[in-house]
């Protein structure tokens, strides 16, 4: 094997084809930042056609309407699918699911390594699409059909064809992915481990990969048969050859709502991890949460059709589909309070992780009420398909992929890299994303209730439209200094590595497993022992105890206090 | 390092349970992705009363129903392969594994003989939704036969070389599990696409 924990190891071994969780959870960590510069630079000029129509973006040149669409469609799919699932799936569970739960790596490390480079191949063929004749996929980041199914409407074939092997080798890569998560999660926890004294960011990454993993196979499915109508001739979903376009809309629908979860469940995961550890008290009704992660999980598979209300489909269906969607806010709001529960009367410090986790349940919160409109079939005929959405899924999807994944970040990364980050450089980057999140994304809901159509490519060529001039110019100012804002971080990240002072195991005194192992834990994570589990993951100012905290392995009852109910 | 098989990263032979259930998760998302393409299946069998459509040929409803029973058979002999395996009888197991691949590939091979008869009675990939649909299920699940029965020569091509034993059947009963679950399907798909 090539894994040998004493040997020397070649740097190929080591940096490129290894097979260490945590390695690869730093490789899906970088290649998921890099997508996130391109992700953010499609955003970018889309904001510059927006607030100044028809002017050149500098960096680029003019935004053409079928630029337009190829940039709306390609930022989507970045963000959704290559930010987001690499940094908060394959990162964060990579990196957390073994130290928290014990394990020495993951389950099949072979697999987990081959599903790191299947998923950079599917990176390249994604940004390939830019490059082949005809431009990059057009038919936005729900690939609809007939848009998507057939070259006339958007003018790009192998642009579409490229995005549907890039979403099919990201999706075989994540099954891989998965099934490692899932196996290690079931099979490799340590003694005492007992399912309620997993931690937080455990379940709640779990959660997200089963979520994945059962909603998939549909996906698959309609994208099998979407490639054939693309380069077979088939008409699957082309009316005129007898087809069904809405047939695409339930296939993927059903695998996206569980798929928004994929992204949003990791976050909160990463936010319930913090709150404990910088309010030093056990988080608030543990069992409560993860009961709810679970009554979500099963709601999430039938709520998909909120996403059709006016696409067509039988109107009948969407009455119980309100209704359900309505019901799964339920389990959402038990968190939430849970959440906030768990800070109440506790000894708050406002590190950066901390920041980050409040930020994110101050901006969720504002996605969260918002669906509650769009929830509603009534309500929803009105704002379907303009920037009230536009905005509603940023406020989901930003706060997810950021706030939750900076907080997840910047919490582990004494772990990760051995050293710590600049705390000021990390309050500056927090502030700066906070601040000029708000200002871009909060103007858009005005400007979408007033009635501007979401994927428009120019809004000058609409006369309602002519009052939201002066506020498509802001909003664009403030998403420019949004980007900008990132700069912090990335001098910061790369820095700290290298010159950042080093942190000791426990820097934020916390009391899961993976502050047991040093920092960066060496392969294999323990030693030649594994540790032994007694209490469950947040005993914070425990009356019993002296030290403020007691963490997982060491065992109370020795010590004279009751062994720890999980 | 101690090395317990749950405590070691230095093994390359991996736990029976972890595999197993590594297995299992595997056939769960490939058992939604079939439940896929079968809705979709059912939303144009429900949605057109005429089935198949005007024009298009009437599906080989009998020498499928023979093709069925050799593949039910191979999932008989796949079984035979893990008992007489864990009765420690290596080389008769080895010996159905082979029975099995073979029965795999019949299946396979006369599957194809239908199908070129039933493009030349005009049915293909274009020629109706009917048709499209009924390549991509039907073609889907034949290839993973041929993935089930290329897993089977694999394992079987290990057996021969003694990796498994009674104390060691894994290999074994992961391709039973796979092969089972390829192997299930098929009465369903039967039903659903040649006699419903
Ligand atoms: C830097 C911050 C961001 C800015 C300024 C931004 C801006 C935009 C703009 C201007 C659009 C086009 C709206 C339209 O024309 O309909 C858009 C669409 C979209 N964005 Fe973002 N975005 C940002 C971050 C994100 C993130 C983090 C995600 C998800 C993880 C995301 C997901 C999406 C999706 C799914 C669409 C819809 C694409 C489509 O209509 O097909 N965005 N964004
Ligand atoms: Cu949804």
């Amino acid at each position: 094997m090539t894994n040998d924990p004493h040997g020397p190891q070649k740097f190929i071994w080591k940096y490129i084809l290894s097979t260490d969780h945590k390695m690869i959870a730093k490789q899906y960590l970088l290649t998921g930042l890099v997508m996130a510069l391109v992700g953010a630079f499609t955003a970018y000029l889309m904001r510059w056609q927006l607030g100044y129509p028809n002017t050149n973006a500098p960096g680029w040149g003019l935004v053409t309407p079928d630029k337009f669409n190829m940039l709306v469609t390609m930022h989507g799919t970045i963000m959704v699918f290559f930010v987001g699932m690499p940094l908060l799936v394959a990162a964060l569970s990579n990196f957390v699911i073994p130290l928290q739960i014990g394990a020495r790596d993951m389950a099949f490390p072979r697999l987990n390594m081959l599903s790191y480079w299947i998923f950079v191949l599917s990176c390249v063929a994604l940004l390939a699409s830019f490059f082949v004749p005809g431009g990059a996929p057009a038919g936005g980041w729900t690939g609809y059909p007939p848009l998507s199914a057939s070259e006339q409407y958007t003018g790009v074939h192998w642009g579409m064809v490229l995005w549907i092997t890039a979403l099919a080798l990201e999706f075989a890569s994540f099954t891989m992915g998965g099934i490692n998560y899932l196996a290690t999660f079931m099979c490799l926890r340590v003694p005492g481990m007992t399912y309620f004294r997993v931690p937080m960011a455990t379940w709640f990454l779990i959660g997200a990969s089963l979520a994945f993993f059962f909603s998939v196979g549909p996906l698959i499915a309609g994208a099998v048969m979407l490639l054939l109508d693309n380069v077979a001739g088939t008409g699957f979903y082309i009316p005129a050859q007898g087809g069904e376009p809405l047939l695409w809309q339930h296939l993927f629908w059903f695998f996206g709502h569980p798929e928004v979860y994929v992204i949003f469940l990791p976050a909160v995961g990463c936010v319930l991890e913090i709150l404990p550890v910088f309010s030093r008290k056990p988080i608030f009704g543990y069992r409560a949460i993860v009961w709810s992660m679970g009554a979500a999980l099963a709601l999430s598979y039938i709520v998909w059709a909120h996403h059709m209300f006016i696409s067509g489909m039988n109107p009948r269906l969407a009455t119980p589909f309100s209704i359900t969607t309505i019901l799964i806010s339920v389990p959402f709001a038990v968190i939430i309070f849970c959440m906030l529960a768990s800070l109440r009367q506790g000894s708050i410090r406002l590190d950066t992780p901390m920041l980050w986790g409040l930020g994110f349940l101050a901006t969720f919160l504002i996605g969260g009420l918002t669906g509650i409109f769009l929830g509603s079939a009534s309500a929803d005929i009105y704002l379907h398909d303009t920037y009230f959405v536009v905005a509603h899924f940023h406020y989901t999807f930003f706060p997810s992929v950021f706030f939750g994944g900076f907080a997840g970040i910047y919490f582990w990364y004494p772990k990760l890299f051995g050293r710590r980050y600049n705390e000021t450089l990390g309050k500056i980057h927090f502030w700066m994303t906070f601040i000029f999140f708000n200002a871009t994304f909060w103007p858009i809901f005005r400007v979408g209730a007033g009635g501007m159509l979401r994927r428009i490519a120019d809004p000058t060529q609409y006369r309602i439209l002519d009052q939201f001039k002066e506020m498509n110019s802001m909003i664009s100012v403030a998403a420019f200094i949004l980007i900008l804002g990132q700069v912090p971080f990335v001098w910061n990240f790369f820095w700290s590595m290298f010159r950042g002072p080093a942190a000791d195991a426990n820097p934020w005194r916390a009391g899961t497993l993976e502050w047991l192992a040093p920092s960066p834990p060496p392969h294999g994570n323990w030693g030649p022992g594994l540790p032994t589990v007694y209490v469950g993951p947040y005993e914070y100012s425990r009356p019993d105890m002296a030290d403020d905290f007691v963490p997982q392995y060491r065992p109370v009852g020795v010590l004279g206090g009751p062994a720890g109910q999980a | 390092m101690t090395a317990a098989p749950a405590d070691s990263i230095a093994s390359d032979r991996p736990a029976p349970l972890v595999s197993k259930v590594g297995m299992a998760l595997f056939i769960g998302t490939e058992a939604m992705f079939f439940a896929g393409l079968i809705s979709a299946y059912l939303v144009f069998r429900v949605g057109n009363p005429n089935w198949p459509p005007a024009g298009q040929p009437r599906l080989p409803v009998e020498s499928t129903a023979f093709n069925t029973l050799i593949l039910l058979l191979s999932a008989a002999f796949c079984h035979r392969a893990v008992s007489t395996l864990r009765a420690g009888l290596a080389r008769s197991s080895a010996y159905w594994l082979g029975l099995t691949a073979v029965f795999g590939l019949f299946f396979l091979v006369l599957q194809g003989r239908e199908w070129i008869r039933l493009v030349q009675f005009g049915l293909t990939l274009t020629s109706s939704v009917y048709g499209g649909l009924f390549y991509t299920l039907i073609g889907v699940h034949g290839l993973h036969v041929l993935a089930g029965t290329a897993l089977v020569l694999y394992v079987l091509k290990r057996s021969v070389e003694g990796r498994y034993s009674a104390a060691y059947p894994l290999g074994v009963e992961l391709a039973r599990m796979y092969w089972n679950f390829v192997v299930a399907l098929w009465p369903g798909l039967y039903f659903l696409v040649y006699l419903l």
